[in-house]
């Protein structure tokens, strides 16, 4: 019974990962709306965000089933504080200009694309299935965010040290996406995730392509600076995302929307 | 209603052109992009459909100003879907308007420098979430009852940007009323957050209409040319009548002490908004105007480099693509 | 201002049920690969299945009355076009 508690408990964890990466990262996305660079590029990031927000209520519906405690995916989005989110640092950090915000979006996506692939395969038939329904949407974003990624590297002179400024502020961040834990140690052994390590892999072959391509230098630093957000250990950033995100349900509990 | 108080231009046209023009609209036939049309009729629409397309967007950023705090996750998708809408809703109206010889980066140039307006409605601010139901059940319940007989007007490209907005727009109002529902019949804090929302959003909605114009001579030609269809009045009378009872339906009261029924015109009789504060709005010295058009310019300026480099990429691209045809 | 806009393109969509690429509006984009990115952000909210066709709006060639002869002309000089042309008795039901 302990194990299977344990095993419970780690799931648990694991899923609320990828449902804070798609909240978060669906958050940060959604502050454009209403102020995009063209009415087209405003229109597109709020199909990311809405994307986002729907993954995020998947895996949440999911986690809350798994944890057996009566908690909706609502709860755990707008109830739970700094610590108990499992999201990577890079999807917290500030917008920036519109290129640091795509530079991100395609860092991530690549990641994202692939670990998504990956769990379609899942032994977990109810991972495998939010998986395929996320995957296409995925895929549309990686597509599109690589294909700006491209474009503004390969643009003006200044859209060209925009893209690559973005590409060295986040650097640092990126290698936390592939650094494994008992966690992620414990869902790959069971089948249930794919071992970062692969991930890594192809997302370093599509990373290191669309660079290229977008004439931008892969940065001579370590891309794991900064880490920790999967264990609870953030940013400063994120405080500020929960404290506006979560401000009605914490300022009238129990009240219905 | 998004397009208020908008002055007819005066044509100089040859009069045997003129009146066989007007013939056509008055025989219901629609006018399309390169067909000849009077000089004051083009101007007079450049006018509308722009103004009407600025307050799509300038109307995106009161309500997506609460999309970050939205209270459920569900709320946050509507919400965000429907804000998305009226960027939609601002590119087809500006698609519609480049018809007329107008290019769009033109227009956003006159909305920024203040030469053109967008909705006085836009210029209040959206201080508790009961504001988003407020927003959605009487902002849009007023815009539509606008937009609905646009899709009748006479210029083609307009009537089918109306008529696709339309269809799209049939959810924005009843989930603004949706939410006013729940915070009505919720805690006691909701309920007064309900009727505070109603409290400052009525008298503006009443002004979307724009005052009354059974005189004047502008409104008589717009409605010769059908890019008017019914007046002011006519719309707020029945926005007055249409919303009453939805108010009373929710326990919330109409902040107006004059509003009785009046048996003979089968419709609310009602007081009239404040309209030097309308006038105040439009010049400039709302709650909001400084905000709302100093987001729409730092949204374009900060846009610049991004457009430009998009635009230099695919041109090099097309020369790129040119030279290899050519080896 | 930028220094160039964005040249303006025409849309065309074919539906999952739809038998032909039908025009469903206009956008804004640097070029058609981008201008097909748009349109399906814009106008199909990603639903899947669709094929969608852009063409540059200053490459559209349109029919255009001569300014005086379309205009007085009456438009509907060929009547037997129309289905209500023709006088069906009520008893033969919908036609």
């Amino acid at each position: 019974m302990v194990a299977l508690d344990l095993d419970r408990q780690t799931l648990f964890d694991w899923l609320l990962r990828l449902g804070d990466n798609a909240l978060i990262l669906g958050h940060r996305t959604s502050e454009w709306c209403g102020h995009g660079p063209a009415l087209e590029e405003d229109i597109a990031l709020a199909n990311t965000a809405l994307d986002l927000i729907g993954h995020c209520q998947m895996w949440y519906t999911l986690a809350a089933e798994v944890e057996g405690k009566g908690r909706t995916a609502d709860n755990l989005a707008y109830l739970r504080d700094a610590i108990q989110f499992k999201n990577v640092k890079l999807v917290e950090l500030p917008n920036g200009d519109i290129g640091q915000t795509m530079m991100r979006e395609f860092l991530f996506n690549a990641f994202h694309f692939e670990l998504l692939t990956a769990l379609t395969g899942s032994t977990d038939p109810k991972v495998s299935e939010i998986a395929a329904k996320a995957v296409k949407e995925v895929a549309y974003q990686l597509d599109r965010a690589s294909d700006l990624v491209v474009r503004l590297g390969d643009g003006t002179e200044e859209s060209h040290r925009r893209m690559q400024a973005a590409l060295d502020y986040l650097w640092p961040y990126v290698g936390e996406m592939f650094l494994a834990d008992a966690t992620d140690d414990a869902l790959a052994e069971a089948g249930i995730a794919p071992r970062l390590t692969d991930i890594q892999t192809k997302w370093e072959a599509i990373v290191s392509d669309t660079l290229d391509e977008a004439t931008l230098t892969r940065p001579d630093r370590r891309p794991d600076v900064h880490t920790g957000g999967k264990q609870g250990r953030h940013t400063e950033h994120l405080g500020y995302i929960l404290a506006e995100m979560q401000f009605l349900q914490r300022a009238y509990p129990g009240a219905e929307w | 209603m998004y397009a208020q108080m908008i002055t007819s231009e005066k044509s100089s046209d040859d009069p045997e052109l003129l009146a066989a023009f007007q013939a056509r609209i008055d025989r219901g036939e629609r006018i399309e992009p390169k067909e000849w049309m009077p000089e004051g009729y083009r101007k007079t629409l450049i006018r509308q459909i722009g103004q009407h397309a600025h307050s799509e967007i300038v109307g995106q950023l009161p309500e997506g100003n609460w999309i970050t705090r939205a209270p459920t996750l569900e709320r946050k998708q509507i919400l965000l879907a429907k804000v998305q809408d009226e960027a939609g809703h601002g590119l087809y109206l500006y698609s519609a308007c480049e018809t007329l010889g107008i290019s769009r980066d033109e227009l956003f140039d006159r909305l920024h420098s203040g030469a053109m307006k967008y909705s006085s409605i836009f210029n209040y601010p959206t201080l508790t979430w009961a504001d988003m139901g407020a927003v959605g059940w009487l902002v849009d319940g007023a815009a539509i009852m606008n937009q609905v007989p646009l899709q009748r007007t006479s210029y083609g490209p307009y009537a089918r940007a109306m008529v696709r907005i339309c269809k799209e727009e049939s959810f924005h109002q009843r989930q603004g009323y949706t939410i006013m529902m729940k915070m009505a019949q919720g805690t006691p804090e909701q309920k007064a957050m309900a009727q505070d929302a109603l409290n400052r959003f009525w008298y503006p909605s009443l002004m979307m209409f724009g005052p009354s114009d059974k005189d004047s001579v502008h409104s008589a030609q717009n409605m010769a040319w059908k890019i008017k269809i019914n007046t002011n009045d006519e719309l707020r009378q029945r926005f007055v009548n249409e919303t009453v009872p939805q108010a009373r339906y929710l326990g919330l009261e109409v902040p107006d002490e004059n509003l009785t029924w009046n048996e003979d015109k089968q419709g609310w009789d009602f007081s009239e908004p404040d309209w030097s504060e309308f006038f105040a709005v439009l010049k400039g010295d709302g709650p909001c105007n400084e905000e709302r058009l100093g987001a729409r310019r730092k949204a374009w300026d900060d846009g610049e480099w991004f457009r430009d480099g998009l635009t230099a990429y695919a041109e090099k691209q097309a020369a790129r693509r040119k030279a290899h045809a050519a080896e | 201002m930028s220094k160039k806009e964005w040249p303006l393109w025409e849309v065309f969509i074919r539906g999952q049920h739809g038998l032909n690429h039908r025009h469903v509006g206009s956008l804004h984009a640097p070029d058609a690969e981008m201008a097909i990115n748009h349109a399906r952000d814009v106008y199909t909210r990603r639903k899947e299945g669709v094929s969608i066709w852009v063409v540059p709006s200053a490459q559209i060639t349109a029919s255009s009355p001569s300014e005086k002869g379309a205009l007085f002309d009456p438009a509907e000089s060929k009547v037997y076009r129309h289905p209500t042309f023709y006088d069906i008795p009520d008893e033969v039901g919908h036609m």
